[in-house]
């Protein structure tokens, strides 16, 4: 447990240099280039990159949440139960079509640049959401929501006293898995001049240069890691609180 | 769902003409495209969509999304051939949004019907491969030939099955070799717990690497191998061509198969376990005839999750030069043109589609006779 | 006071629950007997509107149940549940406020009336209160499951199984705890169970019930002395029914005059319990004993006159 924990603190520091000074690490990368190109991307900054990379994340992920969550909690209410085997169905479906596809598709609609990246990652980070949220909200104990009506909570006190404190765990992990993929899938954004960390591998499999593709999956492949580990983390936190350790 | 269908058959354009591929498409509604037989159609559609909103047998409303969708279907081909001028090359139409939201909402109808039926998994393979055929039925009749995308196929039909062969070779053979490397992978995770955390948080990470990435970054390696080691050149590795991709989607694939095996085999009831052990049974006859068959369906499911998975990313190989469906998408994403980007997705979407319900009823034949609702 | 007349409940047109008429009386603990699918549940979720009955009338106090919204009514009925039905997210402290929250009691107030119940149920509050539900033993959460239930001080409390997931030793002690609060607290209690021993413990009425109808609605005497049909004397098990008898009266109220050699025997102990005795240690009489005097014998021609089909 120690010897990972400094690790990640190792990974972060790292992280947080390269995107603020890249320059430093120029030694490091220059062996990967060929003819005297250049080792670090500089067309554009890493640090503006990287957190227009990281709000187009967020953007999508927190308008799918809500979107999702608020379906889910449709679906399981009694007037919306009829739905429940459709909105399974779709989910179940959407979630086998290609986050690339989904990005070229929406192209078309769309145009270039940020609009549809962020409509592809919206689309595609509801269905994990979605699912743990329904997992959440209808895996919980028939004890547990007999003994919330029984003690005379109206339906609104139960979603919000009861059921969405006892499926937030799960709806949390919906979110983690949805952002990890949107990390990865955001980089393909590029392709349709998205401003993401997209742009430096693109640069480099364009102009044969390793170095770049390698410092551009490199960025986001520890972001996810460090996402995916902090999300891990407020999930046990969370799980713990919920009573579920 | 019958008002989405609505807006897309009155107020949006059923199809979209343009002169040529350059020119921005001229919007036009379906009576517009057809005529009188457009204004039946349009009358026809709306029955249709008119019927969903009254409760009817399941039978019936699938029966109706299955034929409005095979009007659409047609219409949109004849459409095409009347707007297009006998002998004109240059002159594309496409199908306009508002076909796409009518089929949409059709679609949605169907499968809700097709879900409240709770079919079994046999039925359900049936009705994908009628559908399927239905499809085929159409493209070999010619009736969508004048359909931009289908005049981008004709214009390039050779390139087309060499890559969508491409394609599937990336996609099956990369689950393949996971299925062969992932599952005795699993295995000895299950054994051997102090290897589990390395092998799985190794696994883990190489998830995170964004997909054109690793695509990318293998292209070094494989080039090396391929320059360097006697007989790898032979089998096709190099820096370009599909060597890395395949590589890349194999080191994606191998964490679902390896997770769900020891998933799998985690959850195998102990008793069932500690009986075969009390009877005697050795190792090895425990792991073949208890431990794999009854982790056989979670295992499976992981082979369904990597095989999708993979039909989707196998797109990105195009990116790189590695060949497959995706090598029309990018090429459309560049030249701004929609049809080609279509002519790469569409199939790729319908065979991760089909091979997601194909290895879904098998995951639930393998489970035995559990429900099928739901 | 509940009543209960002609009280029906159909689903798909097949009666769960068929034209049930009873009454429980004020400080009374009624139990509810059937086997699974008698409709016991059905009819004491009926009674707190946690299923809305077909037809016939609840009235708890005089007042129908149907005069307010469901959720009104169910902060004034208490309801414990097998499996107590904790909210897993909730410590204990939380958990048994959950009415009088709802109820907006104010938070001083509410945390008296914890404190209070958790002594009432032999937990130290100091060491329960901030307890999550996943750190407490069986028996322990069953009784938060009860504090809960009666923390807003309901007149009535609803039961159904409570004590379904817990082990004999644990039941019995569970059990007389039950006993002991209700005599206290004066509530009036209606209780489902599956099993016949609880009912005959507990209950001062118990109510047969199998396939939607009460077979026999009486105090227990009268349902082991004189079964109103087969499916009564079959719940009751016949092999047993002579126990059942003897364990109904006290050492006391079959005392007769004459000498009794050994050991006495308390006139509160049950007949079941003199009889063993007299078994056990080859005896043909007891001294019974009453505030330390013995106040005369029982004899084992006694307990078997007690013990026979009347």
């Amino acid at each position: 447990m120690k010897i990972s924990t400094i690790i990640r603190v190792l990974v972060l520091v790292l992280l947080a240099t390269f995107i603020v000074m890249p320059q430093v690490f120029s030694p490091v990368f220059a062996p990967l280039t060929r003819f005297n190109a250049p080792a670090i991307y500089t067309q554009t900054s890493i640090l503006s990159l990287t957190l227009s990379h990281l709000a187009i994340v967020a953007v999508a992920t927190a308008l799918a949440t809500v979107i999702a969550v608020g379906f889910a909690i449709l679906v399981t209410r009694p007037f919306g139960e009829e739905f429940l085997p459709l909105s399974r169905a779709v989910a179940n479906i959407g979630q086998t079509f290609p986050p690339v596809a989904v990005l070229a598709l929406a192209v078309p609609m769309l145009g270039f640049g940020t609009g549809p990246t962020l409509v592809a990652l919206f689309l595609y980070g509801l269905l994990p959401i979605f699912e743990n949220a329904l997992t959440g909200l209808t895996g919980i104990s028939p004890s547990v929501r007999e003994a919330a009506r029984g003690t005379g909570m109206t339906g609104w006190q139960r979603l919000i006293g009861v059921e969405l404190p006892l499926a937030f765990p799960v709806i949390l992990a919906g979110i983690r898995l949805s952002v990890v993929i949107s990390l990865s899938t955001a980089t393909i954004g590029s392709t349709v001049a998205a401003r993401t960390l997209g742009e430096v591998i693109i640069a480099g499999l364009l102009s044969g240069n390793t170095a770049f593709v390698l410092q551009g999956g490199l960025i986001v492949g520890a972001l996810a890691v460090l996402i995916y580990d902090g999300f891990v983390a407020l999930e046990k936190l969370a799980a713990r609180r919920m009573g579920r350790a | 769902m019958a008002l989405i269908g609505l807006v897309g058959l009155v107020v949006l354009p059923f199809v979209l003409f343009r002169a040529n591929r350059i020119v921005q498409g001229e919007p036009l509604r379906a009576w517009e495209a057809l005529g009188d037989s457009g204004i039946a159609l349009v009358a026809v559609l709306g029955i249709a969509l008119a019927s969903l909103v009254i409760r009817t047998r399941l039978s019936v409303r699938l029966a109706i999304c299955g034929g409005a969708l095979l009007g659409l279907s047609i219409f949109v081909g004849l459409a095409a051939s009347a707007l297009i001028p006998e002998g004109d090359n240059f002159a594309r139409v496409s199908a306009g949004s508002g076909f796409w939201l009518m089929a949409f909402a059709f679609a949605l109808a169907g499968a809700d019907a097709l879900a409240r039926l709770g079919l079994r998994p046999l039925a359900r393979i049936g009705v994908l491969a009628s559908v399927l055929a239905g499809l085929a039925g159409i493209l070999m009749s010619g009736l969508w030939d004048d359909i931009d995308v289908l005049r981008e196929y004709q214009s390039r039909a050779g390139a087309f099955w060499r890559e969508l062969q491409v394609h599937l070779f990336l996609a099956f053979g990369a689950v393949g070799a996971a299925i062969a490397i992932g599952v005795p992978l699993g295995i000895v995770c299950y054994r051997i717990p102090r290897v589990r955390a390395g092998i799985l948080g190794t696994l883990n990470v190489v998830q995170t690497v964004p997909s054109i990435a690793l695509f990318g970054l293998l292209i070094a390696p494989m080039a090396w191998i391929g320059a360097n080691i006697p007989g790898a050149a032979a089998l096709g590795i190099a820096g370009i061509g599909y060597a890395p991709a395949f590589v890349a989607l194999f080191a994606y694939s191998l964490l679902p198969m390896v997770s769900n095996t020891v998933v799998g085999l985690d959850g195998v009831p102990r008793d069932a376990n500690e009986a075969a052990r009390g009877m005697g049974m050795t190792n090895g006859q425990r792991l073949t005839q208890i431990l794999l068959p009854l982790a056989f369906p979670v295992i499976l499911t992981g082979i369904r999750i990597v095989l999708v998975q993979n039909i989707g990313l196998a797109v990105i190989a195009g990116l790189i030069g590695g060949g497959g469906l995706g090598t029309f998408v990018f090429q459309g994403i560049t030249q701004t043109a929609m049809p080609l980007v279509l002519l790469g997705a569409i199939p790729a979407v319908v065979m991760a589609f089909a091979a997601a319900i194909i290895l879904d009823a098998g995951v639930e034949l393998s489970q035995g006779r559990k429900s099928t609702s739901r | 006071m509940i009543e209960i007349e002609n009280l029906s409940k159909h689903y798909d047109g097949r009666a769960v629950v068929d034209d049930v008429t009873l009454a429980v009386a004020d400080g009374e603990i009624a139990a509810i007997v059937g086997t699974s699918g008698s409709g016991k549940t059905t009819l004491l979720r009926m009674i707190n509107r946690l299923v809305e009955p077909t037809s016939g009338t609840v009235r708890i106090d005089g007042r129908d149940i149907l005069d307010q919204p469901p959720y009104q009514l169910r902060r004034q009925i208490g309801y414990a549940i097998q499996g107590h039905g904790l909210f897993p997210h909730h410590d204990v402290a939380r958990n048994i406020a959950t009415v009088p929250r709802l109820l907006g009691w104010d938070k001083a107030k509410i945390a008296a009336r914890v404190d209070e119940l958790l002594t009432l149920f032999q937990l130290e509050p100091e060491a329960y209160r901030h307890r999550m539900p996943h750190e407490l033993s069986g028996g322990q959460k069953q009784r938060v499951g009860v504090a809960r239930a009666l923390a807003a001080g309901p007149a009535v409390l609803l039961m159904d199984e409570p004590f379904g997931a817990l082990d004999p030793i644990i039941r019995a002690k569970a059990q007389e705890d039950l006993l002991d609060i209700q005599r206290r607290l004066g509530t009036t209690i209606v209780l489902v169970t599956h099993d016949m021993d609880e009912a005959i413990k507990l209950g001062n009425k118990i109510a047969v019930m199998s396939d939607g109808k009460v077979r026999q609605y009486a105090a227990p005497e009268e349902i082991i002395a004189a079964p109103a049909d087969d499916f009564v004397l079959a719940m009751l098990g016949s092999g047993d029914r002579a126990f059942r008898l003897l364990s109904l009266k006290t050492a006391g109220q079959a005392v007769g005059p004459g000498p009794a050699d050994g050991k006495p025997i308390t006139a509160a102990a049950s007949l079941r319990e003199a009889y063993a005795e007299m078994l056990w240690s080859r005896r043909e009489a007891l001294p019974v004993e009453r505030d330390g005097a013995i106040v005369g014998r029982v004899t084992r021609a006694a307990c078997e006159a007690e013990a026979t089909r009347p």
